[in-house]
């Protein structure tokens, strides 16, 4: 187990270096830079200019080195530029140079300064990323509760009418991407359109205080989608274990059908939504970016588009790690815990 | 000219009766779940799994009412859309102008259904699709689409404006709105309002329509047969070749779909060249497939394999060089007269290609890995077959069925992805009436005019909800075998 754990840790570890270095090399390609030289000294900058304001900064190293120094592993560069200025990477704003320490990258803390907000990306990322914990909290509470009783209801007596009305009920809510449904939800219950002006159509408000009113519908949008997948993975399980000998053996001893399903069937048929679940979190990445433009919550997914939207590269590095971790995290997560939870897989 | 109501004089009568079935039909769907727990024992009847369920009594009554208005509903919708055909202009409403307007539509989806069902037993899965109703419903939603596709795309037929046209004093009108005296167009109404450019939405709608019928269908043939070339060796040799695969594949969907989309469709990378590249390499595949699959047939029979293969890879050749040459990219250096056909928007292709295929990957490598234990891949292999023979026409045709339906369900998928681009203004230009494009215009007004952003979304809904639907008929009628 403890060698299992160490191999998926020592993958993840290469997955993490290998995205990185990939989001590091398409926001530093030529084009990219250029149009952040222009935007950050003078739109009208000649050519000479925009190369000289690169060398200036650091980006015209190659980029292996310039990769290390993001990561900590190369000291950072100390550049007497054209303008007779000598700048140095670990420079704070205002520190003489001399003074800069010579690492400085993310094994060192440091995650760079944000061009778009003016701030330290650190800092940017954790307050973002608080506000999402909240959205994402309640899309949980709302979200799993809802799909597993959806699936196990329909599982326990497969091919019934009620089985049949829910997955129909659990097909469309996954054919119904974020966007979609956002939109009807807006229409239908912030607009005056249909006469049910019952919440509100924005979340901006929800960032500091949220409530029923402006919350649920970011919320319920987000849920939905993934609600309808998690649904028929527990249905499939429910039915499966449901068909399994030692139901019939209960049934035969005359034991009632909900004590079967709530004392028999529920535990096992729960081990494979278990993986499902931590394994939407990635997909609930993308719902969250999207709910977050639609509804103007300015949480990590709105930060993520305002970052790809305006080159931030520091930024959208910082973004990137976070949600790369994100998704490998809970990977080995679900893995460690379907070994934990069913007791038939050993790993050998 | 007057405004349109939604139901015109039509609306009279079938409103308040739509109004009532509807209102019955969901208490009796309520009754009949709620009654499903606390069922009174009547008659008794067999489970497929071999187990006895009481049934009928107030349940039973329930049932019954359920399905006969849920008949009694889909009557009153198919007047809705029948009754029209016969009224003039304008006394039918916005609901039976568009009615009329997909009257084409009606007739070659009766037509396809009528001959479908009449030979269902000869057509194999396809015929069996027939015996679900699910699928059934499924089918028609997404032959909906295509058929509309078709008549605009092919025929012009179906929309009423020009889809970019703007006539002034109609910017966010209200559906049903008629246009000044002396504006081109079939009908002198918007039959679904203008958009914030004082478009029409319905003629936008269903132009967006030939786009993801075009585009969604193609990238996720392309992502299959990626998925399909790299799966079947690596489930197959398993080894240093899984193992580096399945690391790049898990690398690829370890990152976030919009993260990459963000990445890969901007103006700067595509100045790069690296989707031409991206192109190049994905596009390639389908060339391999079908050369390998074809010479894994006949090597043994040269004469006979040349000529099979020398026309198939000239023309699939022909094609993949038109495709990745583009004017004015790193890759541009076929004579015009050779080059077919330029895709403007071969970077949002690309993309969606591209998060596709390891998802296909996985598939088809599990598949593999299950199916390379068999008997007949055993047999294959003492008759002495060649590897490839055996990944490609022993095996890909005994995992056909899976395939077939994750090949629906991720047809819907990559709408959503197309939709997604769209909706955050990725690789499309900002008048593309794709629906993506079309709900991220009226989403930013749709607290003030809600009418311009429902439209493409119920399109887009529909037309995925239809593939889902699709995939699960065609899942239960091919378990049944």
């Amino acid at each position: 187990m403890g060698l299992f754990i160490l191999r998926r840790l020592g993958v993840m570890l290469l997955t993490a270096v290998c995205l990185t270095f990939i989001v590091f090399w398409l926001t530093n390609l030529g084009p990219n830079l250029e149009k952040l030289a222009k935007t950050q000294g003078n739109a009208r900058m000649s050519d000479d200019a925009v190369v000289s304001w690169l060398e200036n900064r650091g980006y015209s190293q190659p980029l292996p080195v310039k990769y290390g120094q993001w990561l900590g592993v190369l000291p950072g560069y100390v550049i007497e530029g054209t303008d007779g200025e000598t700048r140095a990477r670990c420079q704070e704003p205002g520190q003489p140079v001399e003074d800069a320490s010579s690492f400085c990258g993310i094994l060192q803390g440091d995650w760079g300064f944000s061009t778009v907000f003016k701030d330290e990306v650190g800092s940017i990322v954790a307050t973002r990323l608080a506000l999402t914990g909240k959205l994402m909290f309640w899309v949980m509470m709302v979200m799993v509760p809802g799909a597993l009783i959806i699936g196990v209801l329909a599982g326990m007596r497969e091919g019934s009418r009620t089985d049949r009305s829910l997955s129909t009920v659990s097909i469309v809510s996954t054919a119904t991407p974020e966007y979609v449904s956002g939109v009807v939800f807006i229409s239908v219950f912030a607009t005056a359109t249909f006469g049910m002006q019952w919440f509100k159509g924005t979340a901006t408000a929800a960032m500091d205080d949220a409530n029923f009113e402006n919350f649920f519908l970011p919320v319920i949008t987000i849920a939905l989608y993934g609600m309808g997948y998690i649904a028929r993975m527990t249905r499939a399980s429910m039915t499966e274990v449901m068909t399994a000998q030692y139901i019939r053996t209960a049934r035969l001893k005359g034991v009632s059908f909900p004590k079967i399903v709530l004392k028999h069937a529920l535990r096992n048929a729960l081990i494979a939504p278990f993986t499902v679940i931590m394994l939407q979190f990635p997909w609930l990445l993308n719902g969250v970016v999207i709910v977050e433009t639609l509804f103007n919550y300015k949480g990590f997914g709105w930060v993520l588009v305002q970052a790809a939207g305006n080159n931030d590269i520091e930024l959208l590095l910082g973004v990137s790690i976070v949600s790369v971790f994100v998704v490998l995290v809970t990977q080995l997560i679900s893995d460690i815990g379907y070994v934990f939870l069913n007791p038939r897989i050993r790993i050998s | 000219m007057e405004a349109l109501t939604w139901t015109g004089s039509l609306g009279a009568i079938l409103n308040p009766a739509l109004t009532l079935l509807v209102s019955l039909l969901v208490v009796a769907m309520i009754a009949q779940f709620i009654l499903g727990f606390f069922a009174a024992p009547m008659t008794l009847q067999s489970n497929p799994d071999g187990t006895l369920e009481a049934r009928g009594g107030a349940l039973g009554l329930a049932e019954t009412g359920v399905k006969w208005l849920f008949f009694a509903t889909l009557a009153v919708v198919v007047a809705y859309i029948i009754v029209p055909l016969v009224m003039p202009y304008g006394s039918a409403g916005i609901i039976g102008e568009m009615s009329k307007r997909f009257l084409p539509v009606w007739i070659a989806l009766v037509v396809l259904f009528v001959v479908s069902i009449m030979y269902k037993r000869k057509l194999g899965l396809y015929g069996k699709l027939f015996d679900s109703t699910i699928g059934m419903i499924g089918f028609g939603l997404v032959m909906f689409w295509v058929f509309t596709a078709l008549f605009v795309g092919m025929f012009d037929m179906i929309a009423t404006h020009d889809y970019l046209s703007q006539v002034s004093g109609l910017k966010n009108k209200t559906p049903g709105v008629p246009v000044p005296e002396g504006t081109a167009g079939d009908i002198p109404h918007y039959l679904l309002g203008g958009d914030n450019l004082a478009r029409d939405i319905f003629s936008r709608m269903v132009t967006g329509s030939v786009f993801v019928i075009a585009i969604a269908p193609l990238a996720t043939i392309f992502a299959f047969m990626v998925g399909i070339t790299l799966g079947l060796p690596a489930g197959f040799y398993g080894g240093k070749l899984d193992t580096f695969l399945s690391f790049v594949a898990n690398l690829i969907l370890a990152f976030p779909v919009i993260l990459l989309f963000y990445l890969l469709v901007t103006p700067e990378i595509v100045l790069t060249g690296i989707p031409s590249y991206m192109a190049a390499f994905l596009f390639i595949f389908p060339l391999i497939f079908f050369g390998v699959l074809l010479n894994s047939r006949y090597y043994t029979q040269p004469a006979k394999r040349t000529a099979i293969l020398v026309p198939v890879i000239g023309v699939l050749g022909w094609l993949y060089l038109s495709i990745i040459n583009q004017k004015g990219t790193v890759i541009d250096f076929l004579p015009a007269w050779l080059d077919l056909f330029d895709i403007s928007i071969l970077v949002v292709f690309v993309s969606v290609v591209f998060v596709n295929a390891p998802t296909v990957f996985r598939i088809v490598r599990g598949l593999t890995l299950d199916l390379r234990t068999r008997d007949y891949v055993a047999a294959a292999q003492t008759r002495g077959e060649g590897a490839w023979y055996i990944m490609l026409w022993e095996i890909l045709p005994n995992a056909r069925g899976p395939l077939i339906v994750d090949f629906c369900l991720r047809i819907g998928y990559t709408t959503i992805l197309l939709g997604t681009l769209g909706f955050f203004g990725l690789g499309l230009s900002s008048e593309s009436p794709d629906w993506g494009s079309t709900i991220n215009e009226g989403r930013k007004l749709l607290l003030i005019f809600a009418h311009p952003a429902l439209p493409p979304a119920i399109a887009l809904l529909s037309l995925v909800l239809g593939l889902n639907l699709l995939a699960d008929g065609l899942r239960e009628e091919s378990l049944k075998d």
